[in-house]
């Protein structure tokens, strides 16, 4: 094996929940970056993609474990590293020319040697003309080849990419790629290897020579393997299609014991062993769930996700969620990269909306969690009125304050998809409305 | 880009040899202003100045105020700076300095106004200088407040990818400042800089003409020359006074604010070009004139060069996660200096408040409240008449075109400039301070309210306008449903500035001099004003302390549940 540049051990990410208990977000992982490689990661949202990237790079430290650069601890050593961003991060009062070379000024470097570099650059990635150009002046794609060209004009070791090309057009992105393989193949860089961070599988499977495969909550390399494929790769080829559909099982393979319908009496599930188990709702909309379950009701049988992500020009990121929602609703199974609607799912496509109502409020309120707390809290109420305060300290101990707020906005819409409760968001408020009050009463099986 | 006219040949290179010819006669110009004004300073302190009320004296007068406003404008603005960097780098110190921002924000600077003259005149008792420290002063600290707070939301707000890439680029602190920071405050800065210096000629007109005690202060300029004759009811003078004052202003407006807006607008953080960018003639002069920019890449770029390269040492890690061991135990010292320091005068300032009878406590507060209802007074009348125009203006471009410069002009003039005249005409019409003193408030806050109607207007996407037509909404709907709606965020940001002037506009409002007499009312700004004259430093403690209490409250209270709910539910994005 060639030499190893980043070498990660064991790290860990903890968020402190404001009771102080620790809320993992990435269990204990190990990854290493060599030389001459371009290594991707994959994962879906929630799984600690960002937060690996920046443990890596040094913008983080883990909250155990720790980093190796070149074999020395991170904090001791100076680690080369450049990132391209998402949003390309790129300062709106320079010029392009200004930007690359600010990242050379911050070295030390002489105004001379600086504009030399910079243009060479530019000229590498294609940017000859836009010297003087600001960033606004640009399309997305150009933008982000001055991301890439003030990324590599550093000459770091390590070049990291946090999905790049993901707010690209598909054909801006897919000539982005190719243009930074050719770059990277023909030498023409003196990076030595780049990390790529991404939810396109896709995307993976065309650049890499290494795919890791995170689960989340918390997030853990769930596989790490080597592709050998010949560049350039033919997305229709046997090989290409077989590795992205082997993705797709590893992400849907169940990655715990499969959330149990717990009857919940108490408003707080006790938990066994204090690891994070509560039920994490995925962030789906009803009408996405419902959008989703008409399609699968037209097809017979188990479904390819990767053909159903490609038909709707969906990448995991959009598609996963969804497709949990409904396997935790009761509305699909998973298995395999395959998905099939169940006898619900259908019921619930051909209903109409007021039934369709229904059935989604009788599932969530068997099965969720969440929805069944909040529901039932509020009815205890004689007001009927609770604070959010209220739900955000339960779900605090769960989930880092983001994720936890992510949880109570699914909720709300779910709850108010089901007309099972409604919030008030100038208020702060979650809320029975009149009407529904009365329904619940009469037997949507609160409590049973 | 700006946009630029095309030039013929010919005229473009006269016009380049012409541009170059304006500039430096206007350093020149500046120079000999600067030069002339030390000299007056470094004079022998001249307690009772003879204003002249010659208009040949004008335009001496009008750069005396314009350089008090200059120098106390930039000393705010380094500080200003600085604070708000200080308080966003130092994440243990942050929410107690916003804290102290904030009250100090709400505090009446009038009331400060003879403290900081005795000491400044007891620093520099044999030179002019002292009482115009002192003026400068005040100034400032009506100034900084405003700005500070303006950078510190902006350092706040700097998207974290763009502070990761400052990192992982290795920036030093001294090019993450000035690539990074100060750039991404800069527009916020430009616009809060405007509302100051509009907020420090209220103030110096106010205070280059006041009694303390026994001892009457003028220091010449425009302010004093207004008040001046007014009480001389030279009405000949008084209209050279104003029609010197909106000169100036003007002057100001179009040599200073619109190049600094037009240049601001490369900083605007936006990835894509959206709206014209703005323009300014004089911002095309500069920056074709060839002088400066020889200047610029002669000095000024070689400079910046040297500067990074001497403060711009990189970090040895990554900067920002770890403060130097030094430098703590030097913030720790001065930490453990100051609080006793603080404590003591705080203990002293209290053990002033044991002479106050409970009868002066209680005139207090009725004067609060007297103050209060005017504010409120001011706040609703404003409100009356500056909603219908500024939804008027915003929504029909004609008449923007042509109502907007105007209402700018008239909202930078000064109303303290304008009191003494407003006082001589009411006067003599019959009516009383009490309500003369709304109207005073009025003059000075009313424009906070329209701009923001017209700003919030403007906003409402014709989207929605288009269907309140098609759905042929009444005029009471569309007020209703539309307009009030969209226009509230807004509303309410002009409301809470609006009130805020007026607390403080309260102080010289309430209580007047004029020709040898005083006129006064009840009310929280007139206790404040009599009590600097009659130097009682209990009273005005007390009054100040009362004054920045309601205020904070009303803020707390009414404003930022307002607030809320604008960011909530009339937010119209999204």
């Amino acid at each position: 094996m060639s030499e190893t540049i980043i070498d990660a051990r064991a790290i860990e990410k903890f968020y402190a929940s404001p009771e102080g208990k620790p809320i993992q977000v990435i269990a204990p992982t190990d990854i290493s970056i060599h030389a001459g490689e371009i290594v991707a990661l994959l994962g879906p949202s929630g799984s600690g993609k960002s937060t690996l990237l920046r443990i890596l790079t040094g913008l983080s430290k883990p909250s155990a474990g720790q980093v190796l650069w070149h074999g020395q601890p991170f904090a001791e050593s100076r680690a080369n590293v450049s990132i391209v961003f998402q949003s390309f991060a790129l300062f709106p009062w320079l010029t392009v020319l200004e930007n690359v070379e600010a990242a050379l000024k911050a070295k030390g470097m002489s105004a001379v040697e600086r504009r030399k570099r910079s243009l060479r650059i530019l000229d590498v990635v294609g940017l000859d003309g836009f010297e003087q150009a600001y960033p606004k002046e640009l399309s997305g794609g150009m933008k982000q080849r001055v991301g890439m060209a003030r990324a590599i004009v550093v000459e770091p070791e390590v070049m990291f990419m946090d999905e790049a090309f993901s707010a690209l057009d598909v054909l801006t992105a897919e000539n982005l790629r190719s243009e930074l393989l050719d770059l990277w193949q023909s030498k023409r860089i003196p990076t030595r290897a780049i990390f790529i961070v991404t939810h396109n599988i896709h995307e993976a499977v065309s650049l890499a020579d290494r795919i890791i495969v995170l689960g989340k909550n918390p997030g853990k390399v769930r596989t790490d393997f080597r592709v050998t494929m010949p560049h350039p790769r033919d997305e229709k080829a046997f090989e290409f299609s077989a590795l992205v559909d082997h993705i797709y099982k590893v992400l849907t393979r169940p990655q715990e014991p499969a959330p149990v319908a717990a009857p919940a009496e108490a408003l707080v599930t006790p938990k066994s062993d204090g690891a994070p188990q509560y039920q994490m709702l995925p962030h789906a909309r009803p009408g996405g769930i419902a959008g989703l379950l008409e399609i699968l009701a037209e097809r017979e049988g188990p479904y390819e996700m990767h053909t159903l992500a490609d038909e709707l020009a969906f990448e995991i990121d959009d598609l996963l969620p969804i497709v949990d929602a409904g396997a935790m609703l009761g509305f699909l199974t998973v298995s395999e990269g395959k998905v099939e609607i169940t006898a619900e799912g259908r019921r619930f496509a051909d209903a109409d909306i007021t039934a369709r109502k229904e059935i989604f409020r009788d599932l969530a309120l068997a099965r969720i969690t969440l929805i069944r707390q909040i529901t039932r809290a509020l009815a205890s109420k004689s007001d009927k009125t609770l604070s959010d305060e209220f739900f955000h300290d339960i779900l605090d101990e769960h989930f880092s304050e983001e994720e936890a707020r992510h949880q109570l906005d699914t909720a709300v819409h779910w709850g108010r998809y089901a007309e099972l409760f409604d919030y008030d968001a100038a208020g702060g408020k979650f809320y029975i409305p009149e009407e529904t009050e009365t329904r619940i009463e009469n037997g949507a099986g609160v409590g049973t | 880009m700006t946009w630029l006219p095309p030039f013929p040949a010919v005229l473009g290179r006269s016009w380049r040899l012409v541009a170059d010819f304006v500039v430096v006669a206007c350093i020149l110009a500046g120079f000999y202003c600067v030069a002339t004004t030390a000299r007056y300073w470094l004079g022998v302190a001249t307690p009772v100045t003879r204003i002249s009320l010659a208009p040949t004296a004008l335009p001496a007068y009008a750069v005396y105020s314009l350089i008090r406003i200059a120098v106390a404008y930039f000393l705010s603005l380094i500080l200003a700076i600085g604070y708000a960097y200080f308080a966003a780098h130092a994440p243990r110190l942050e929410t107690f300095l916003i804290a102290v921002l904030d009250i100090l924000q709400s505090i009446p600077v009038l009331s400060f106004l003879p403290g900081v003259m005795l000491t400044m005149i007891a620093l520099f008792p044999t030179r002019q200088m002292g009482v115009e420290l002192g003026a400068i002063l005040l100034i400032l600290t009506g100034q900084i407040w405003n700005m500070a707070f303006s950078f510190y939301s902006s350092l706040k707000s700097i998207p974290r990818e763009l502070r990761e890439a400052a990192i992982i680029y290795r920036y030093s602190p001294w090019q993450r400042f000035f690539e990074l920071e100060l750039p991404y405050g800069a527009i916020g800065l430009v616009w809060n800089s405007m509302v100051s210096v509009a907020g420090g000629w209220f103030f110096l007109m106010a205070c280059e003409m006041f009694v303390l005690g026994k001892r009457d202060f003028r220091l010449p300029g425009l302010g004093s020359y207004l008040q001046t004759a007014a009480s001389a009811g030279d009405t000949t003078a008084i209209l050279w006074g104003i029609a010197t004052m909106i000169g100036v202003v003007i002057l100001i407006d179009q040599l200073v604010w619109r190049p600094l807006i037009a240049w601001s607008d490369k900083f605007k953080f936006e990835t894509v070009e959206s709206a014209p960018p703005p323009e300014s003639p004089v911002l095309r002069l500069i920056r074709s004139s060839r002088a400066l920019r020889m200047l610029r890449k002669r000095t000024l770029r070689p400079l910046g060069e040297r500067l990074t390269k001497r403060f711009g040492r990189q970090p040895e890690g990554y900067s920002g996660q770890r403060t130097p061991g030094l430098w703590r135990w030097t913030l720790a010292a001065l930490a453990a200096g100051a609080v006793p320091l603080v404590l003591y005068a705080a203990v002293r300032a209290l053990l002033l408040l044991r002479g106050t009878t409970g009868g002066e406590l209680l005139l207090i507060l009725k004067g609060a409240s007297a103050t209060f209802f005017r504010v409120w007074a001011a706040l609703l009348i404003g409100a009356l008449w500056a909603v219908p125009a500024g939804v008027a203006i915003g929504s029909n471009p004609r008449l923007g075109r042509f109502a907007q410069p105007v209402a700018q002009i008239l909202a930078s003039v000064p109303a303290t400039a304008l009191f003494p005249v407003i006082l001589l005409a009411l006067i003599q019409l019959g009516g009383g301070l009490g309500a003369a003193s709304i109207l005073l408030m009025l003059l000075g806050t009313q424009w906070y309210i329209l701009f923001n109607v017209i700003a919030g207007t403007m906003a409402i996407p014709s989207d929605l306008r288009e269907a309140a037509g098609i759905f042929r909404f009444s005029r009471p709907d569309r007020w209703r449903i539309m307009l009030l709606p969209g226009i509230f965020p807004y509303l309410v940001t002009g409301l809470t500035t609006a009130s805020g002037g007026a607390w403080n506009a309260s102080i010289v409002a309430e209580y007047f001099s004029f020709k040898g007499r005083t006129l006064t009312t009840l009310g929280l700004g007139s206790q404040i004003s009599s009590a600097t004259d009659a130097g009682q430093f209990n009273v005005l403690l007390l009054c100040t302390i009362v004054m920045a209490l309601v205020v904070v409250c009303i803020n707390r209270l009414v404003w930022r549940p307002l607030y809320r709910l604008a960011e909530t539910r009339y937010r119209l994005s999204g």
